[in-house]
């Protein structure tokens, strides 16, 4: 299913499909292993919403690229270079101010994104955001609250939260960067213009950021993309290992 | 196919409960969109309470079990997202049901439920009632569920979240 083999509004699905799967893989990647009971259940919990929401896409990318193409053989049947994930999703879980910055930057947009995809022309589409904006509005107040929590914590907290804030930054200056699907998406009123998203994420994070005492952004940060391209990093291949490794062992079998 | 009337059925379904709240039926939840009888089979619209709630699956199977039990040949379970489930349609039996077993039934907060970044509700203990409680966390034991603690009592309990 590589981007020219497809048309648009189905790359830009699976785009958005892929940001959700990969997300929703690393965060699961917590289960068992969350710094107190609550925090571990709270993550696994938006783990599951986001690989619900994973699953609405890829039906709906199935359905649009017909014949055999199911949600299954989207999600365990493509190679790296075939998902169109920002890089920002893929990135290890590292320590919970890792996972909380790379969450918070996410969320944010994926706020504004969903809020956007509610008045899609597509009625699917619209649909499916309608439900998962709910949802989004707590991943995005969980997060923020981790980061302020972290950030006006301790010493060592505040130190590492703002190393993680910092290393993220760039990552999520992909979230505005413009591939043909995005402009597509646009011209048809399937989606947004994703630079025009940008003004609200940037006043939303810097109010945060400054409740959490932790530095101003960097103006000067330039974006490290590629994701959106299906150019993924090393992690990316050994997510997709281990998601994908069952499905391929057994490719016919059923739960 | 036995003859089934939309009350038989309805009837049926205040039966069968959410596996992960189990003092409350589908009918309380909410879930139940519309029934259609069709001269060979059954047709149900269920509205998912959350995206990735595992507890949706189940619901789906119990339902249909449970029509097939009044002799129904055939049911077939619709997946419907449109108008998305909201908390706001839990019946008010279901809300009395929720408190009765312990978790806070959700708090009508009107238009806010959008809104990014909002403050936590004060919610009362459904134990003691009293409403100096605080938010533990945001997700509780389940997507749809907010872990609180009463300061009064000290005992912690779920709130069952706006959606």
């Amino acid at each position: 299913m590589m981007l020219d083999t497809c048309d648009f509004k189905t790359q830009y699905v699976l785009h958005l499909a892929d940001d959700a799967l990969v997300l929703g893989q690393r965060l699961s990647g917590w289960c068992g292993h969350g710094p107190i009971l609550e925090q571990d259940i709270a993550i696994s919990n938006i783990s599951l919403d986001l690989i619900g929401l994973a699953r609405q896409y890829y039906q709906y990318a199935a359905e649009l690229i017909g014949g055999d193409t199911t949600e299954d053989s989207l999600a365990y049947f493509r190679e790296s270079r075939e998902f169109y994930n920002h890089l920002i999703v893929e990135q290890p879980n590292g320590d919970w101010g890792d996972t909380m910055s790379r969450q918070f930057y996410f969320d944010t947009f994926h706020f504004f994104q969903l809020q956007h995809l509610t008045r899609s022309e597509d009625l699917r589409l619209r649909e499916i955001a309608t439900k998962a904006l709910k949802e989004t509005t707590y991943h995005a107040q969980f997060s923020a609250e981790w980061i302020i929590r972290l950030g006006d914590g301790t010493k060592e907290s505040r130190k590492r939260v703002q190393k993680s804030i910092t290393h993220h930054f760039p990552y999520a200056l992909e979230f505005f960067e413009t591939t043909e699907f995005d402009k597509q998406a646009h011209d048809l009123n399937l989606g947004p213009d994703v630079r025009e998203l940008k003004d609200k994420w940037i006043e939303k994070v810097r109010e945060v950021l400054n409740i959490a005492t932790l530095d101003d952004i960097n103006s000067d940060a330039v974006a490290k993309k590629g994701g959106k391209r299906g150019i993924h990093s090393e992690e990316h291949g050994l997510i997709l290992a281990e998601m994908q490794s069952v499905a391929r062992s057994y490719p016919d079998a059923k739960w | 196919m036995a003859e089934v009337s939309e009350d038989s059925i309805m009837n049926t379904l205040s039966g069968v409960m959410d596996p992960e709240v189990p003092v409350l039926s589908v009918i309380d939840l909410g879930v139940i969109r519309d029934v259609r009888i069709n001269q060979s089979h059954v047709e149900v619209d269920i509205a998912p309470t959350y995206t990735g709630c595992p507890a949706m699956d189940v619901i789906s199977s119990s339902v249909e079990e449970a029509i097939i039990k009044l002799g129904v040949s055939k049911v077939e379970v619709n997946t419907v997202l449109t108008p998305p489930w909201t908390t706001d349609w839990i019946s008010e039996d279901g809300k009395r049901k929720l408190l009765d077993y312990g978790i806070a039934p959700p708090k009508n907060e009107g238009n806010q439920k959008r809104e990014l970044f909002q403050s936590a509700p004060e919610i009362a203990c459904p134990r003691c009632k009293s409403n100096d409680t605080s938010c533990v966390s945001l997700f509780g034991s389940t997507a749809c569920k907010s872990l609180y603690r009463c300061n009064a009592c000290l005992e912690p309990f779920d709130y069952f979240k706006c959606l």
